[in-house]
């Protein structure tokens, strides 16, 4: 379980509270309007920014010392996800062995991985020879040999194009969620929260409210989120 | 607590590179102090050094300036065939050896050299090249182009849409755009030509000499060599170290320029052209001035190429010895600077633009001195010096590439547990390798060319190929001194080749 305990964040002026439970093996989006702290809490929770107060666990364990590549947690940034001088397969193999020095085993872990995301034979290829859908498809198959239970996405498909982004979350809730990681996803557009996510939660006002299903909560919006939605 | 939003790496090669460029800069001078006599203070013949020093250093800087103005001027309205290729080559002085220069303008403006068979053949009285005037024009040749390239770049830095717009309301050009520009830029031009002069011991050493044109870095150099009085050489040291401080205070003051600027390649549409012959001439005659003594040095120094002594093959190996050596070095200490970053690494990466090379010199001579025979560590020394005083052209190149890297990829490799030399390897070097192997190619080159403490150190056994091609000069050995000058201009110019062509060839960013 993914929890922020009493967690306090501060940057200059903004501050952010958050008291979350966030459900397992489940895909939670974070909803709110934009300045309202979604990618400040997902930083704190991936150990970019050290909170002001409270804790971060995941299974009651204290993460908030943690350096960031210490704790159980991977994540997608909104741009920047691949190396661009590695192969498709060695920006994989990073999820497996930092050092990419990887057993024969791993790396058939890793032609599985890209497989599995429909990239079967593209292990070779540099970024700059894939597509945009191509290249999350590789930042997606990464997070998928990792072992790291969680996932931070921080709007990684906000560059797509409509269609390409819906299938790219498709296949966050398919892959993902198959393999049972816990993801925390931000996201400004509420059609991708009723899309993927189950649960959903409000970032307004310097709060975070509790996880709720995603459809109650968009379907009843409380009054910040209902100014937001418009 | 707060973490590093990037990946951590080891902190003793930061400190290593920063205690040597310390112990080379801030130590040696130290020792220079600790070894001056102070009491005997300076004799009148250091007092006309130091006065020679800095009255050429104004005038090498003046002429320089007030002849870059109209070709810059001529460069930035017109376009031609080759401009660009004109406008690297303005960028090429920096690799070359000094010492090929000089010889270059012997051929030219030297006794038997062109200008004087002109001269001869018209019925006039040869003109001598060395002192004073032979000081100041190897000096303008080779800060002329940067003069050039830094005021190109004022010039191109006038957006397009201000020159339209002085067009359509018919004002004067040069008083409403060009007078501001020229007064930011002239200055700092200036004052970073003055202390490139300030420093310059090579040119000193074979075009002037004699009581009436010794710099202080040359005094230095005699006072060690030929009088042995170490005492009156720490003080030289000392007030040549406060001379470039001044200056180099002076000069980042006034300076954020960057000479190695890209960017200008661009001509700026105009509507005030007229007289293009007049820029075309500039450009030839400047291009002429640079390009004529180079061109010497191939066609006096191809025919004996071949036939040049063992010895020179020996002094050959050992200067790309030295330079490889001091490529490796400066890059190693550059990017162990540039990951560590912060306010005390930039600071390091520019007292070495304060130190002299025969100041750093005389305090690792004195330091050494007690210990061992000078000549022995020669080369040793020499490439440590040499990586010292490249550096903060490498860290300039190097540290906003690292910094690049870190701002795209540090939280990535942070998520990933990328640490330490794995971050490095597998991240920041792919990544950083153009600029990596230009600073190489830029550290090998002026290790190569320099004639600087070399000349306090060697002896016979030790002589790098610039201070064999010396020796063969001063021997008067006009031919073979060409060849050796062609062979360490193709070395200089194919070292910087190779490392350079090494950071680009498939590096795909």
């Amino acid at each position: 379980m993914l929890t922020c305990e009493g967690l306090v964040l501060r940057q200059g002026d903004f501050s952010l509270e958050a008291d979350v439970l966030f459900p397992d093996g489940k895909i939670t989006a974070l909803i709110g309007p934009s300045g309202a702290g979604k990618s400040t809490l997902l930083a704190a929770i991936a150990g970019f920014l050290q909170p002001a107060d409270g804790k971060v666990r995941w299974q009651g364990q204290d993460l908030t010392m943690a350096a960031p590549g210490a704790r159980t947690i991977s994540m997608l940034f909104q741009d920047n996800n691949l190396f661009p001088h590695l192969t498709a397969a060695q920006n994989v193999g990073l999820g497996l062995r930092p050092n990419l020095k990887l057993s024969d085993a791993e790396e058939t872990a890793v032609i599985a991985a890209l497989a599995n995301v429909g990239l079967d034979g593209f292990g070779t290829r540099k970024p700059s020879a894939l597509s945009g859908g191509q290249q999350s498809r590789v930042a997606l198959a990464r997070l998928l040999v990792s072992d790291r239970a969680v996932v931070l996405l921080d709007e990684p498909f906000a560059a797509l194009g409509p269609a390409l982004k819906d299938e790219m979350l498709d296949l966050v809730k398919s892959k993902l969620g198959a393999a049972g990681k816990t993801v925390v996803m931000v996201t400004h557009d509420p059609s991708d929260a009723r899309r993927i996510a189950d649960f959903a939660v409000l970032v307004a006002d310097g709060l975070v409210t509790t996880p709720v299903q995603t459809d109650v909560l968009l379907d009843n919006p409380p009054p910040a989120l209902a100014a937001y939605l418009g | 607590m707060a973490h590093s939003v990037i990946p951590v790496t080891a902190r003793w090669p930061s400190a290593a590179a920063a205690a040597l460029v310390l112990l080379l800069t801030l130590g040696t001078l130290g020792a220079v102090a600790w070894r001056a006599e102070w009491g005997s203070g300076l004799a009148p013949a250091d007092w006309a050094a130091i006065r020679f020093t800095i009255v050429q250093a104004l005038l090498s800087a003046g002429i320089s300036v007030v002849l870059a103005i109209p070709v810059a001027r001529a460069l930035a309205r017109r376009r031609f065939l080759g401009r660009q290729l004109l406008i690297t080559l303005l960028g090429a002085p920096f690799l070359l050896p000094v010492i090929v220069a000089v010889l270059g303008l012997l051929a030219v403006f030297g006794r038997g050299g062109i200008l004087n068979n002109g001269l001869l053949a018209l019925g006039f009285e040869p003109i001598s090249i060395f002192g004073m005037h032979g000081v100041i024009l190897a000096h303008v040749f080779f800060n002329l182009p940067l003069a050039i390239r830094f005021i190109l770049q004022g010039w191109l830095s006038i957006p397009a849409e201000r020159f339209r717009l002085a067009a359509t309301l018919n004002a004067p050009v040069g008083r409403l755009l060009e007078w501001p520009m020229l007064r930011a830029v002239v200055p700092n031009t200036f004052l970073v030509i003055f202390l490139i002069c300030l420093t310059s011991f090579a040119v000193a050493l074979t075009m002037g000499g004699g009581p009436r044109a010794t710099t202080v870095e040359l005094a230095i150099y005699q006072a060690l060599r030929f009088d042995f009085d170490l005492g009156r050489a720490a003080l030289l040291a000392c007030v040549q170290f406060a001379l470039c401080v001044g200056a180099a205070f002076l000069a980042w003051r006034a300076t954020a320029n960057d000479p190695m600027g890209a960017g200008l390649d661009r001509v700026v549409q105009r509507y005030d052209l007229g007289r293009a012959p007049v820029d075309h001439a500039l450009i030839f005659l400047a291009a002429a001035f640079l390009l004529v003594p180079l061109a010497m040095i191939i066609l006096r120094g191809l025919p004996g190429i071949a036939d040049l002594p063992d010895t020179i093959w020996a002094a050959a190996l050992r200067s790309v010895l030295v330079a490889t050596g001091s490529a490796l070095l400066c890059v190693s200490m550059s990017l162990a600077l540039a990951l560590r970053g912060g306010a005390l690494v930039a600071v390091i990466g520019v007292l070495p633009l304060a130190a002299s090379g025969l100041v750093v010199g005389t305090g690792a001579f004195l330091l050494l001195f007690p210990f061992v025979r000078p000549a022995d560590m020669a080369l040793v020394v020499t490439m440590l010096v040499n990586a010292t005083l490249a550096l903060p052209f490498a860290l300039r190149s190097i540290a906003p590439a690292v910094a690049q890297v870190n701002a795209d990829y540090g939280r990535l490799g942070a998520s990933l547990d990328l640490k330490g030399w794995t971050w490095v390897r597998l991240i920041v070097l792919p990544r950083v390798r153009r600029p990596l192997g230009f600073a190489a190619g830029l550290a090998a080159a002026l290790s190569m060319g320099d004639l600087g403490v070399i000349a306090l150190f060697a002896g016979q056994a030790e002589e790098t190929l610039p201070l064999a091609m010396y020796r063969l000069m001063g021997a008067y050995r006009m031919d073979a001194a060409a060849s050796a000058a062609l062979l360490l201009l193709g070395l200089s110019l194919l070292m910087f080749w190779i490392c350079d062509r090494g950071g680009r060839a498939d590096a795909d960013l």
